[in-house]
This record gives C-alpha cells, structure tokens and sequence, in this order.
C-alpha cells in the first residue's frame, strides 16, 4: 500500500472514532516498581480490552501532539505489529505488542506503555521534531 | 588470554587502546554493521513468534557470541583490546569516570540531546550516527532522564538469587532468571538501564552507543555469577519448543553455534574477577 493510500485509509479510521474517549498517557517507563500494564479499563476504545496478536486491538487515534500528526489504527500485515500501524506525519513507527499487552516501539524499546497512542506519543518526544526515516 | 577488566579500573592508555578501536572499526564501516544486526533482531523478536536476540531465553548466549564477534572485531584492530564491563550498580552517576570526555564522554546538552564532549561527539567527525530511524546524525544520550536510578547491588543480587533460569512462556511474560535480567518482569535490571542511558542507547539501534558493550559485558558476567552461584541450574528450554532457541538449537545469524556453546564463557575470555 502506499503511503498516501495508507495516510488516506488511516485518516478515514480515525473519523469514525472522533469522540471516543482514548486512554490518557499512561508512561510505564523503566518501570521497577510500578505496574507495567494498565488498568484494561484504560485500554483504547469502549470495548474494555484489548486482545493480545491482533484480534480484538486497540482502537484506532487521531491527534496532532506536540505539533505531530501521530496515527494508529488496526492493520492487516503480518502480526508482527499486534496487528497495528503507528504513524507519525505519514511515516510508520515500528511498534510491538508485548505478552502483557503492553507495547514498545522502536525508539523506545525498552520501557513500556499501556497504549499504541502513549508510545506514539512518547516517540513524539524523544524525535524532538525529526523526522522518521526507513531504516537503512 | 582476553581478560574482561571493570572500566573503572582501566589505566588511561587502556581507555585510549578502547577508544581508538572502536573509531577505527567505525571508520571501515563493520562497526555499523553491528548496530543493523541487532536492530534487526530487536524488530524482529516477538513474544508470540519467532525470538532469538531478545525476550527469550537466548537472549544471553546470543548477547555472548554478539560481544564475542565485536571483541574479535576490535582485536584484529589491536590485538591487546578486550571488552571492558560497566557495573551500573557501583558507577550510577554521570559523574563517574566512564562519563568523562577521555573516555565515552558525558550526557548530551539539553537543547537536542548532542553528545559534545570526548571521541564519539559529532564535533571530532568521527563518529558518525548513520544507522538510526531518524534524520539525527549525532550521537545523543540523557544520563537520569528516562528513570532516575540505576538497579542496585541488592536488586541485582535479588535477580541472581533466582534459581531457574527461565520458564513458559519463554518470553518476556516469563517468571526467573533470564527476564528479570532482562527487565521485562520485576525490579528491572538491563532494560532500565539503556532507558537510563537515553538517547540512540534506548531505541533498537542501541549499540550506536559504545556504552552499550559495556553494558552487555556487565549482563554477561552476571549471567557468569549466576551459573557460579547455581551449580546445578541449567539453560532452559533442553528440548525442541516451538518459536525458541532451546540449549542445541543453532542460533540465527550465525547458524553454527547453540546456547550450549556459549554456556562457558571460559573458552572465550574471563574477568579481572568473578567475586
């Protein structure tokens, strides 16, 4: 798919859900004490889960933070992703979905958030406004 | 005989045989083929599929023959150069000697996370960030931003205490040994301590850092203390299980080597000490 295609696909996921109440922050980073998942009620959409792999996953985000456009919606691709893409202006962040439901990405792989929207945006703030690029 | 030192103890012209290897390895371009790998592999690597470099139970032998092909890496460079370890749970502060700009060089200034002092600061042109999923060139860190504390003395004594070295589901849901060191359960030991580092050192192009050889060569030896302390404790899973390197299953990239392999690490190298 293309990029524009995905970026257009995204954007029309995300209108359905405009309204939805989406999950806060929720920072679980190098998290020795704390909790590493969060209260499932906290989980993205109203339907108090998300399933592990892909089945029944988040829902899909639309915002800008901190002037980035950051997107996520349910995708069909291989699974690697829990089957779900993260966008930030248009470009795919890697994320994955640990056993305990929570998620890393690739520029914050090794602490873990309860949400595809929370290590969206915690990606948003380690890129201190550079731009995503393929790996080469 | 390669002997693994503590980098505090290193002399000064220890530090500067270290530090011209890696600019040298770095400037051939192997170096960088080191930090593809394992971003690869960190990609890669999922709980619910096939995982080798991380959030498995290879993840320590796997971590052993990475360091074991970097050292070998460095000493056709200079024959005389071993991996030193960095003890995270002695040398917790950014102003340990570690830190400082004849050596690794200090965190990055806050305005962009830019490592400007010592050899791996993009100022020297010589150390160039190329393999990184952003448009950032320089090497960044954030000494104590992402958590606060390094692990202790006794939360790494905690995780060594753990007498089994891994359990179903062989991932990082897992209960023992291998992924409370690992940090993906419990008081957190190597995980929080690249998001310590921040910077490259908290993303899978992680090794853009040459602190996290230093690092992983502290993993490593307390892998060795562990077996020292468990005698009778063996690598898990011995049998064939499905998505996981059990203890004779050869290991991807290299196909020829198995965690049994890499079980001893005497055959490879030892430590200024083991105590």
């Amino acid at each position: 798919m293309s990029q524009l295609t995905r970026r257009r696909a995204l954007g029309a996921t995300a209108t359905v859900v405009t309204g939805l109440v989406l999950t806060g922050f929720a920072r679980t980073a190098g998290a020795s004490s704390e909790p590493r998942t969060a209260d499932p009620k906290h989980n993205a959409g109203h339907e108090g889960h998300t399933g592990y792999a892909g089945h029944e996953g988040p829902q899909p985000f639309s915002e800008t933070y901190r002037g980035r456009r950051i997107e996520g919606a349910p995708s069909h691709g291989d699974g690697h992703h829990g089957g779900y893409a993260v966008q930030i202006d248009g470009e795919e962040l890697h994320v994955m979905q640990n056993a305990d439901s929570t998620w890393v990405s690739v520029i914050n792989h090794y602490e873990t958030f309860a949400t595809p929207r929370a290590v969206a945006r915690a990606a948003v703030i380690e890129l201190q406004g550079s731009e995503l690029v393929p790996l080469t | 005989m390669t002997v693994r030192k503590n980098q505090a103890s290193l002399t000064a012209a220890e530090k500067r045989s270290f530090v011209d290897a890696l600019l040298e390895l770095k400037r051939t371009g192997q170096y960088d083929t080191f930090v593809t790998t394992h971003n690869a592999f960190i990609m890669s690597d999922t709980d619910s599929g096939d995982r080798v470099g991380h959030r498995s139970p290879s993840f320590l032998p796997w971590h052993r023959r990475f360091l074991i092909q970097f050292e070998q890496a460095l000493q056709a460079i200079d024959p005389a150069v071993a991996l030193p370890y960095w003890d995270w749970t002695a040398d917790r502060t950014a102003s340990a000697s570690l830190w400082a700009p004849g050596f690794l060089g200090g965190t990055g200034r806050s305005r962009d996370g830019q490592v400007t002092e010592g050899p791996f600061a993009v100022g020297g042109g010589r150390w160039p960030v190329t393999v990184t999923v952003d448009g950032r060139g320089f090497l960044r860190r954030a000494l104590g931003s992402g958590v606060p504390q390094l692990p202790t003395r006794a939360e790494v004594d905690s995780v060594l205490a753990m007498p089994t070295y891994d359990n179903a589901p062989w991932n990082s849901a897992s209960d023992g040994f291998r992924n409370h060191l690992e940090g993906w359960r419990g008081v957190n030991l190597h995980n929080r301590v690249h998001v310590w580092v921040g910077g490259q050192m908290a993303t899978g192009a992680s090794p853009n850092d040459p602190v996290f050889w230093l690092h992983h060569a502290f993993i490593d030896r307390l892998w060795a203390q562990w077996q020292a302390r468990h005698p009778r404790s063996a690598y898990l899973p011995a049998g064939a299980t499905r998505n996981v390197v059990s203890l004779n299953d050869v290991m991807r990239p290299w196909n020829d080597v198995t965690p049994a392999e890499m079980l001893d690490h005497t055959k490879f190298y030892t430590f200024d000490t083991l105590a």
